[in-house]
């Protein structure tokens, strides 16, 4: 097979990986071009299953081996029958959907857990921008402005555990990283993770 | 270049188990089939391609008896050494379907009951009956398991039904511009089609084969078939309003559209090469395909010990025969049995029959998926 993995992922998708146990039926959410889902095949022998919305994307990945469908995940995960997937990742997407509570509860439903990561708005260079110069921020994770940005809204890491806690979510596994968009070295964040995280990622249940 | 040479296996009907799905009994029966590559010892490499409604088994390369080279295989680019549907790895079969008239056993066959052509006495056949007779082929070229199942159009219907049918002998299966069941709009057009050649006084009921046929109604059969397999897109694109020959108006009835003029001459060459009564068999086969309660259930799609196929599903965004909604409702059914499937909507705008005009992205999604089947 023609897999053609990369031979180190990206930072965040390598704890994401990490937490894939082998032979693990996985669903992947916005899967690009499948670097994720051809690195747990190839190293993990995962069945997995990609969705994306980009054709070209789409393509690439079928093109390489992988089961993927092209269209827009919010519909597509409608149609899985209940549990079918020990995990679905929702990679870096969360911050650009409608009614993400939605969407967590079909993956729930879809999915025995739920792997979630996204940029975290409340790290502090972040919060410096807002304080001192009064505009909407922008960051090496979130390097758009207010008019042209897909990220439609703004997540922290405290506020994904409370919302985790008041829908009944149980977080498994949590880890807050220090990287940027496309490295493939960063660092695990453990002390004031809300303030110094770049991105968080989380494994929940329900 | 690829040399090839059209086969035909013949067979008698004898058991009850092989009479057609409308119950009758037809013996016996030839089926054209042509192959490419080699068979290899595991028999384990073999792809069977279905064709669409006026194709033939003639899928790739040049007869021993067409040294100039005038006549490819419809799919001359997909399949060959090297190419999408790698000769050089795959040993490929395309069969004529049952009904048709190019070397299968159709309506302008003879009737051994009467010394003559069969014409309407020849019995209905449906896409399952066709699937079956593929099968005998399969049965009689030694293969058991088949690496994939690859068709467009009414050939996708027949990689649907082969999965229904003979779910333990596909490991994988590509439809591409395909759907479960026509629509009303289909059945529509596949009527007005049937009727041009019905009306044709020629027709005689069917019973024209000692006499000139019903070309004018078949040509008209065509023009309306092939609006359908083209888009609005590419007839703007290819015609737009533009005139036959730079010719001013004629006020009259010739053909002073260059869509005319186009339409026109590929009905009369469709009519020299296409027997009428295949039309009408076909297209009625085409119709009464259904398969979306079969598709709907798991049992169906899985052989004894529960293994499944590996499904592409393609789709044409200018496809209105059958559009990418009939193909994501093809994609539901097979997600919610738990089928592996994987499905692309290719950016195109010559319509239907974009699966038969050479595009790389085509080929290399088939070459990618295929490659990633693993050996039985």
């Amino acid at each position: 097979m023609a897999l053609n993995p990369p031979e180190q992922l990206r930072f965040d998708l390598s704890i994401i990986a990490s937490w894939i146990k082998p032979g693990a039926r996985v669903l992947d959410l916005g899967c690009g071009r499948g670097d994720l889902l051809a690195w747990l095949t190839q190293h993990k022998n995962i069945q997995g299953t990609g969705i994306e919305q980009n054709k070209e994307k789409a393509a690439a990945c079928i093109g390489r081996g992988l089961s993927v469908l092209q269209g827009d995940l919010r519909d597509e995960v409608q149609d899985y029958p209940d549990g079918c997937f020990d995990v679905v990742i929702l990679s870096q997407t969360l911050q650009q959907v409608y009614q993400p509570d939605e969407l967590l509860k079909s993956l729930a439903r879809i999915g025995k857990q739920v792997i979630v990561s996204f940029p975290n708005f409340s790290h502090f260079s972040i919060r410096l921008q807002i304080l001192f110069k009064g505009q909407a921020p922008k960051s090496n994770e979130l390097p758009y402005s207010w008019y042209d940005t897909p990220n439609i809204r703004v997540i922290t890491l405290a506020d994904f555990r409370k919302f985790s806690k008041e829908v009944g979510y149980t977080i498994v596994k949590e880890c807050a990283i220090n990287t940027h968009d496309q490295e493939r070295h960063g660092k695990i964040v453990s002390i004031f993770s809300n303030l110094r995280a770049t991105y968080g990622l989380f494994l929940i249940e329900t | 270049m690829l040399k090839v040479s059209k086969e035909t296996f013949s067979y008698e009907v004898t058991e009850d188990s092989q009479l057609l799905d409308s119950g009758i009994r037809l013996s016996p029966i030839t089926i054209a089939y042509e192959t490419l590559g080699e068979l290899n010892e595991a028999r384990d490499n073999a792809i069977l391609i279905c064709h669409a409604f006026s194709g033939d088994s003639h899928v790739a390369g040049f007869y021993e008896d067409d040294p100039q080279e005038s006549n490819p295989g419809w799919w001359n680019f997909m399949v060959g050494p090297g190419k999408g549907i790698n000769t050089d790895k795959y040993f490929i079969v395309c069969c004529n379907i049952l009904g048709s008239c190019m070397g299968s056993t159709g309506p302008s066959s003879i009737n051994p009951k009467t010394g003559k052509p069969y014409a309407l006495d020849f019995p209905m056949v449906t896409i399952g009956d066709m699937v079956v007779s593929q099968k005998q082929v399969l049965d009689h070229l030694g293969i058991t398991r088949l690496h994939s199942v690859i068709g467009g159009s009414v050939g996708g219907m027949q990689v649907l039904e082969w999965c229904v049918r003979y779910p333990e002998m596909v490991k994988s299966a590509i439809p591409i511009a395909t759907t479960m069941r026509h629509s009303a709009l289909a059945i529509a057009f596949n009527e007005v089609a049937r009727q041009a050649i019905m009306v044709d006084p020629n027709w005689n009921k069917g019973d024209y084969y000692q006499n000139p046929g019903p070309d004018l109604g078949l040509a008209v059969a065509r023009m309306i078939g092939h609006v359908t397999y083209l888009s609005d897109e590419a007839m703007r694109r290819k015609f737009g309003r533009k005139r036959q020959d730079n010719k001013d108006f004629s006020f009259n009835f010739e053909a002073n559209f260059q869509v005319e003029s186009y339409l026109r001459y590929q009905g009369s060459k469709f009519a020299a090469r296409f027997d009428a009564n295949s039309v009408l068999y076909i297209s009625k086969a085409a119709d009464y395909f259904d398969l979306a309660d079969k598709i709907n259930t798991r049992e169906s799609l899985q052989d004894l010990q529960g293994s499944h196929s590996k499904f592409l599903v393609i789709s044409y965004t200018s496809d209105w025969l059958y559009p990418t909604y009939q193909a994501k409702e093809l994609v539901q059914a097979l997600k919610r049995t738990g089928q592996d499937v994987s499905f692309c909507e290719i950016e195109a705008d010559c319509g239907h029959d974009a699966f038969l005009i050479k595009d790389s992205r085509l080929t290399n999604l088939l070459e990618g998926f295929l490659d990633g089947i693993e050996p039985s």
